[in-house]
This record gives structure tokens, C-alpha cells and sequence, in this order.
């Protein structure tokens, strides 16, 4: 499907979604936290889109605000789309897991935890990942300092 | 010519060498003492040469060259390997139960040489001729057994326990085939006894008296010959890239070299069993060099060597079995075969089928 | 730590096992928390970080160019190919012209770059299972392609040989050469392969229906490469969005269906065939050019986002660049390929034994630093 055929038939599902393609090769949609996991449901199921493949779930620090970027294909159709999702708490950043949705969002979801912080309800096992338990801080946010370990140029 | 034959039959010339130096009693116990640290020469030597043998055959195999800088081609690399295992620590853990942990390897050791004691090397070169020869085999390998589980349970180490078990099994498991194999030879010979089964086959070896049957008996027993000494493809429970490392995780310095040795005397004894029992031991192809007894420890040597080779082909070559795949080749395959050859043996025998030379 | 979380949850029968970092089986720094009961395996739980090193945070202060060198050493296995990945996000943002030369010796790079990988996993394939043979063999022909990437890139392992616009320098007047001669030697070796481990029936008992892994469940993990291939899932990136000269030739796809180990062994030899095939046909006819595309010293990506996908050795792996206009990247993001191929692993290998495990992990074909990064 062609990306204004995507964008007409998912702005019908739910109001308050943001559609754009600049400065992107992909259909980018913009979403609230409190109706992501329905669009990613919906995104997932409807035999028109059905993005089976989630191939990349990225953290980004936006400054003020921080997100999630989730980018999805469908092995049937062969469309890709992007979806972000943004909070602006950054003392505790809660947004809804996608792992029931794909199963690979279990770890990768860890990993945003681990260097973001952001926590996702209903995650089966949301510890850190990489860095050790007792590690304090979230070190790819804008805002993380680390004199001993950090050499910035 | 004459004094040839005499020192062949060992045990008698040192007997009678010593009576003439003191009394009966006290020559024939100092006969058995001399003739056992003989037999320990041997043991130690051959082992140490086996394990260079494996060393090179597996460079060949694996298009190197192997060790060759100590001495000329190597040959003092074992010696080297020896007296460093010699000058370590024997670490062992505060727990073991000290008197088993140290008495396991010895009886590994004990039964290898055991075995060793009556293969006929050569016509009268055999330290042992009992008439139970094959039985007597038979019954000390499995005394190995106690050595292992001896060896994991002492170590008072949960992995070592579970590699001993899984070993004890894979090696009572494999016994049964490798007894049942032999016996289906004994079948032709009629005799237990180790020389009678060599006279019998001047007529022809016993794996062509017996053709067919007397082939599966062979390839039975070579396989369960080395699924009983632990060696690759059958190896599950000491391979590396499994958890632990066997019975002998905690054994360190000498006590793990006894281990380690007995293992390749092991493949010795399996393969110098089937080369008595099925190759003719030392007697030569169509007796081409029956007036020269002497060689006869040549032809016995070569043959074994043969299939201490294949043995060792095995290894680098195949893959590892589960250990259950190698508990369901034993059970549901070989011992039905094993059984319905010894049959098929017999209605042979019965018939006079045999092929004679 | 996890000890106390996991002792919570104990079962009289059950104990816990660690395959620690160090260890023959699992190619690298990997941590094995494992939950067995006899020999059947309960849980899986990969302990993951001992080889991080932050890798996406110096990509936020480095230089474009200075990037390309940090891929290398995420999957070293398949070093090029990385490379190409950074250089071909770059190219494309920039909406560089790059001449087709440039286009061929990356295409015919990258698969040496995978025989070679393919190569030292088929003798470590073949080790984990106890025919400890096939190492020496797989690592003589990685030999020959390390010895031909010397002499053209100057390195055998990192190889840094691409830059955003081209090449570094053009390749050496032997590499043709070479490259012939190794495929020719190649030829007669892949055959021998065959008839040595894939058609001896204890690895075929080893490997068959061992750790099977459904399309739904394949797709579902985001498994790519050989691992979503042997099972049927057709995720060759190179077949659906072609990049460098992979539109203008014909190669085919490895696919089977069954999804167990001995499958994706079998994709992956099939996929060496194949690289041999993709060689032959570009090897003879490489255009005449220049070997590079001159770029600013400094190299500023315009604002906006940019996604590449390859295919490595070991699947897809993505490069995902938020820019904000200035020299460095604002956020750079690498989906590795081996990342979500290991969070399969508890999947697969719940309920199998543990020699079963050993199986399965080899044909993943794992490379930590790549999860790590």
C-alpha cells in the first residue's frame, strides 16, 4: 500500500494521530502514549497493514521529551511505516509494552529501560540489560554525566 | 635357535633362574614380582607411546604436523608431558572422603594392568594362560567400573558425580555387548582359554572361519569396545564444550595422569582382545614366518596397532552422540543384533558351515 | 543479583546452572543462566553486557567518517559488510552519485566477507558437536580470503576499507586473480564439507528436529538471516531492498521450511553456493572508474532520519540515523542481527537437553560483540 492509502486508513482508527513524511523515507505516525498499544494491536491484526515484523525499537532522548521510535514491515505487503511515541516525565517515564504484540520487544524493551529509563507496564522481566543491576543512572540520555568515564571532545 | 625358544616362555626361564639361586617358595614369589614390574614397564611405555600416536594421528588428520620439536620427532614429548604432571600440586578439595579419592584411580589402573597380564604376545610370551582366559577378561573390565564411580563420588562435586554416573552407565550398558560379541567367537573355538583360541585359528582366522556372523561380531565389538573405554563419538561425559569435565574434574598432578593413561590402555586391551579373538594374534598370513617365533610379537603388535589406528580414526572424525541416543543404540539396537548373531553363530557351528583353511 | 530471584522460584528437582563467560560452546562472552531439571532444560536466560562498550553513545560525538572504524568491531565476522551499512546511510542522505565500480567491489567484498564468516562458523558448528576435524578445515579457506582482503584492504579482520563516497583506495592488481583462484580451490572444497558432516548420521541425529522454530514464531522474534530462512520466513534484504549491485544480478534465495537445526545448517551451506555464484558473475566485469566520490572533510548530514538495511553473515542489520544538520549524529541506532536472534534462544530450547542446546546455539551463529555493542 502506498503511504497516503496507509495514512488514510489508519487515521480512521484513532482521532489525535499525527501523519508526516518529511525529513523521513518512511510514513511516520505520531501517537499518544495512552493509545499505542491499541494502534500497535490494530497495526499488527488488520489483515490491510498486518506488520508482522517489527525489525527495529529505538530510544531517543528528544530533549525535552523522551520516546520511543518503532519501526515496522509487513512480510505480506512489504509496506514499512515508523511510529513514535513521546513522554514528557523524565523523573518516571511509563509507557505500554508491545511484547504481547511481537515477541521480540522483550528484550529490546529491556534495553530502552536500561539506557533510558523508561519503564513498560506489563513487561514479563523489565531489569537492565547490559549495564549491572547496582549501575545508577541512564547513560544515553542527553543529560547523563559520568566525568570518569565519559571523554567529550 | 634353541636359547630363542627358551626365553620365550617367560615365566618358566625366570622360574627356573631363580631356583637355582634359593629356595622354591622364595623363587617363584620373586618370579611374580619381576615378571609384574616388566609387565609395569610395558604398561608405562606403551602408554606414553600411545599417547604421542594420538597426538600425531590427529595433526595428520587435521593437516598439521603435530609435536615434533622435543627429541627427534617428538618422541620424548610424552616423557616431557609426564614429569611436568609429576611436578604438580595434588590439589583436592576439603570435602572429598580422602581415602576413596585417593584409592579411585588405582583400582582404573589395577584392572588395565590385570588385562594385560594375559595376552599372548607371541608363542609361550604370555604371563598369565588361565583357562578362563576370555571370562577373566571380561570380569576385570568391569572392575574399572568401581574406579570411576569411585572417582566421582569422592570428589564431593555435583558435576563430577553426574559425569561419574552417566560414565558408570554408558560402561555397564556397553559391556553387555562387547561380552556378548566375544561370545559368539567362543562359539567357534569351543575353549575359553587365550592359547587354545590362537591354535585353533592355524586353520584360519576365526573372523574368516566364522564369515558373516563372525563380521557383525566384529564391527559390534569395536563399536561397543569403544563405548566402553569413553572415547569420541562416545564421549558425551567428558567433552569439552559440555558442562564439567567428567569424573576427573578434581583430580590433578599424577592422579589424573593415571586416568588419562588408563584410557588409552584401554584402547589397547580392546583392540589387542579383538585381534586375539578375531585376527589370529600373532600368527602371521598363511604362516608365512611360523619358524621364527620371535616375530610373532611384530605381527600382534601391527595388528593391534591397526585398530588402535581406527580407534583413533573415530575419534577426529565423527561427531558426539547424546547420551541418550547412545543409551538407544545399545539397548534397542545392538543387543538384539547382538543376540540374534549369537543364534545364527550356533545353527552355523551346528552345520558345519565354517569356512576352513 | 539474580541468584536471589531466581532461588524464589526453586523446585525441589530443579537446579541451576551457570555456562559462564568463559566457555568452549558459546562464542564469546556469554552468560547462560540455565534452569534444568535432569537433563531437560526448563529455562534459558542469557546474561548479556560483559563486552558493552557504548558504542551508540560515541557514535553521538564521533565523526562520520571516524563511525565507519567503531562497525567493524561489532561483528567482526562480517566486518565489511558493517561498513558498507554506515556508508551506504550516509550516501543515501547525502544523495551521493556513487560510480558502479565502487558498487561491484562492494557487492563481490562483502561476499568473500560472508564465505569467510560462513566458513568459521561451519568449522565451529562442527567442534561443538565433537568432530573436533572440522575446524582446521573451515579456518584454511578463511585463510585464503583473509590473505586476499591483506593484500587489497590491508587489513585481515577490520577491514575499514569503505568511506562514505567509495573506497578508500582502489583494489590491488592481483585481487582478480586471486579471487578466481580461491573460487576455483573453493569449488572442490564445499562437496567434501558435504560428504563430511552433513551426510554422517550422527550429526544428522544430533541436529534434526532439534530445536525447531515455527515462521510465525520466526517472524514474530524478528529473527533475519540464515535463522528466519530455515524456517521458511524469506527475509533476504538483498532480494527485497536491494542496495549496492544486488539488482543486477541473479542469485537464489536459500529457504527451507523445516525450522530445525539441521535446516538453517543447510541454508547456510546452500548460501555459500550462492555467494560463490554472485562472485563469478561480477568477478570478470567490474567497470572502469573512480574508486571514490569526493565528500566535504567534514561531513554534515542534513536534518532528518535515515534507516539502511544490509545483509550481514548473520541477518539484517539496520543503521538508523536521527540528525539534526550538524557534524555528529543526534541519535544513531544499530539493530543487530544477532539481538534479536538470541532472544529465541529460551524459546527454542525449553524442553530439549542440554547437548541439544549446544546444537542450536551454534547454528544461531552468535557473535557477542554484535548483541553488545
Amino acid at each position: 500500500m502506498t503511504n497516503e492509502a496507509l495514512q488514510n486508513l489508519i487515521s480512521d482508527w484513532i482521532p489525535d494521530l499525527e501523519f508526516t513524511e518529511e525529513e523521513s523515507q518512511f510514513l511516520n505516525i505520531t501517537v499518544t502514549p495512552e493509545n499505542l498499544h491499541q494502534l500497535m494491536t490494530e497495526l499488527k491484526n488488520n489483515s490491510e497493514t498486518k506488520f508482522d515484523y517489527l525489525f527495529c525499537l529505538s530510544g531517543v532522548d528528544w530533549q525535552p521529551e523522551l520516546g520511543v521510535v518503532y519501526h515496522l514491515e509487513s512480510t505480506t505487503h512489504r509496506h514499512m511505516v515508523v511510529v513514535k511515541v513521546k513522554t514528557d516525565d523524565r523523573e518516571n517515564p511509563t509507557l505500554d509494552t508491545v511484547c504481547d504484540i511481537w515477541k521480540t520487544a522483550e528484550f529490546h524493551e529491556r534495553e530502552v529501560f536500561d539506557f533510558f529509563g523508561i519503564k513498560f507496564n506489563n513487561h514479563p522481566n523489565l531489569k537492565r540489560l547490559f549495564l549491572t543491576e547496582d549501575w545508577e543512572g541512564y547513560p544515553l540520555r542527553k543529560d547523563y554525566e559520568d566525568e570518569i568515564n565519559m571523554v567529550i571532545k | 635357535m634353541s636359547t630363542m625358544n627358551i626365553a620365550l616362555s617367560i615365566t618358566k626361564t625366570i622360574q627356573d633362574w631363580l631356583i637355582g639361586m634359593m629356595p622354591e617358595g622364595v623363587a617363584s614369589i620373586s618370579a611374580m614380582v619381576i615378571v609384574a614390574l616388566i609387565y609395569l614397564a610395558i604398561f608405562a611405555v606403551a602408554g606414553l607411546y600411545l599417547v604421542l600416536l594420538e597426538r600425531k594421528v590427529a595433526a595428520w588428520f587435521q593437516l598439521r604436523i603435530g609435536p615434533n620439536r622435543v627429541g627427534y620427532w617428538g618422541l620424548l614429548q610424552t616423557m616431557a608431558d609426564a614429569l611436568k604432571l609429576v611436578s604438580k600440586e595434588l590439589t583436592g578439595t576439603i570435602k572429598a572422603d580422602k581415602f576413596l579419592y585417593n584409592l579411585a584411580p588405582y583400582f582404573v589402573i589395577v584392572s588395565s594392568l590385570m588385562a594385560l597380564a594375559v595376552f599372548p604376545f607371541t608363542k609361550e610370551f604370555q604371563a598369565f594362560d588361565i583357562n578362563i582366559g576370555i571370562f577373566f577378561l571380561i570380569a576385570i573390565s568391569s572392575i574399572g567400573v568401581i574406579g570411576i564411580l569411585l572417582g566421582g563420588w569422592s570428589s564431593n562435586n555435583k558435576f563430577a558425580l553426574i559425569g561419574a554416573m552417566r560414565s558408570g552407565v554408558q560402561t555397564i550398558s556397553y559391556e553387555l555387548s562387547v561380552g556378548l560379541s566375544l561370545l559368539t567367537m567362543v562359539l567357534l573355538t569351543g575353549s575359553l582359554q587365550l592359547s587354545e583360541i590362537v591354535e585353533t585359528q592355524k586353520d584360519g582366522w576365526l573372523i574368516l572361519q566364522g564369515h558373516v556372523p563372525a563380521i557383525i561380531a566384529f564391527m559390534i565389538y569395536m563399536i561397543a569396545g569403544t563405548a566402553e573405554t569413553n572415547r569420541a563419538p562416545f564421549d558425551m561425559v567428558e567433552a569439552e564444550s559440555e558442562l564439567g569435565a567428567g569424573f576427573h574434574t578434581e583430580y590433578s598432578g599424577m592422579k589424573f595422569a593415571y586416568f588419562f593413561l588408563a584410557e588409552f590402555i584401554n584402547m589397547f586391551i580392546i583392540a589387542a582382545v579383538a585381534t586375539t579373538v578375531f585376527f589370529g594374534a600373532w600368527l602371521s598370513p598363511f604362516g608365512i614366518t611360523e619358524s621364527l617365533p620371535w616375530l610373532g610379537v611384530f605381527w600382534f603388535l601391527g595388528k593391534t596397532l591397526v585398530l588402535v589406528f581406527l580407534m583413533m580414526w573415530f575419534r577426529w572424525t565423527f561427531p558426539r552422540l547424546r547420551i541418550d541416543q547412545l543409551l538407544t543404540l545399545e539397548w534397542k539396537y545392538l543387543l538384539p543384533i547382538n543376540l540374534a548373531n549369537i543364534v545364527i553363530m550356533a545353527i552355523i557351528v551346528w552345520l558345519n558351515l565354517t569356512i576352513k583353511f | 543479583m539474580e541468584t536471589t530471584a531466581v532461588k524464589s522460584n526453586f523446585k525441589s528437582e530443579e537446579y541451576f546452572i551457570n555456562m559462564g563467560p568463559q566457555h568452549p560452546a558459546t562464542h564469546g562472552v556469554l552468560r547462560l543462566l540455565l534452569t534444568i531439571d535432569g537433563e531437560i532444560i526448563k529455562k534459558v536466560e542469557p546474561d548479556l553486557g560483559y563486552i558493552h562498550r557504548s558504542i551508540e553513545k560515541m557514535c553521538e560525538r564521533d565523526s562520520y567518517q571516524q563511525i565507519v572504524h567503531l562497525t567493524d568491531r561489532m561483528d567482526y565476522l562480517s566486518s565489511h559488510i558493517n561498513n558498507e551499512a554506515v556508508c551506504l546511510t550516509v550516501e543515501n542522505a547525502l544523495q551521493l552519485e556513487i560510480p558502479d565500480r565502487v558498487k561491484v567491489i562492494r557487492t563481490i567484498l562483502s561476499e568473500l566477507t560472508r564465505i569467510a564468516s560462513h566458513c568459521l562458523w561451519w568449522g565451529v558448528m562442527g567442534m561443538d558437536v565433537g568432530a573436533l576435524t572440522t575446524y582446521f578445515y573451515g579456518f584454511r579457506d578463511r585463510e585464503m580470503i583473509n590473505d586476499i582482503f591483506e593484500e587489497t584492504c590491508g587489513a585481515r579482520l577490520t577491514m575499514n576499507y569503505n568511506i562514505p563516497g567509495g573506497l578508500m583506495f582502489d583494489i590491488h592488481p592481483n585481487f582478480v586473480k586471486r579471487t578466481k583462484e580461491f573460487i576455483a580451490h573453493f569449488k572442490t572444497k564445499l562437496p567434501e564439507y558435504d560428504t563430511l558432516l552433513t551426510g554422517n548420521v550422527i550429526f544428522q541425529k544430533r541436529t534434526k528436529g532439534v530445536g525447531i522454530l515455527t515462521k510465525e514464531d520466526a517472524i514474530s522474534f524478528g529473527a533475519s538471516g540464515p535463522v528466519g530462512r530455515g524456517s521458511g520466513y524469506s527475509c533476504d534484504v538483498r532480494k527485497h531492498h536491494p542496495y549496492s549491485a544486488y539488482d543486477r544480478i541473479t542469485f537464489n534465495e536459500a529457504l527451507k521450511t523445516e525450522g530445525d537445526t539441521f535446516a538453517r545448517y543447510q541454508v547456510r551451506i546452500q548460501e555459500m553456493w550462492e555467494a560463490i555464484s554472485i562472485i563469478e558473475q561480477l568477478i570478470d566485469n567490474i567497470p572502469d572508474g573512480e574508486h571514490k566520490v569526493a565528500t566535504n572533510a567534514v561531513i554534515k548530514l542534513p536534518k532528518g532520519e535515515f534507516y539502511q538495511k544490509v545483509e550481514t553473515a548473520r541477518g539484517e542489520l539496520g543503521v538508523y540515523i536521527i540528525s539534526t544538520g550538524t557534524k555528529n549524529p543526534y541519535r544513531l541506532k544499530f539493530r543487530s542481527p544477532g539481538f534479536s536472534n538470541l532472544s529465541l534462544l529460551n524459546h527454542i530450547a525449553v524442553g530439549g537437553k542440554i547437548g541439544d542446546l549446544v546444537a542450536s546455539m551454534a547454528t544461531l551463529d552468535l557473535v557477542i560483540p554484535d548483541i553488545d555493542r
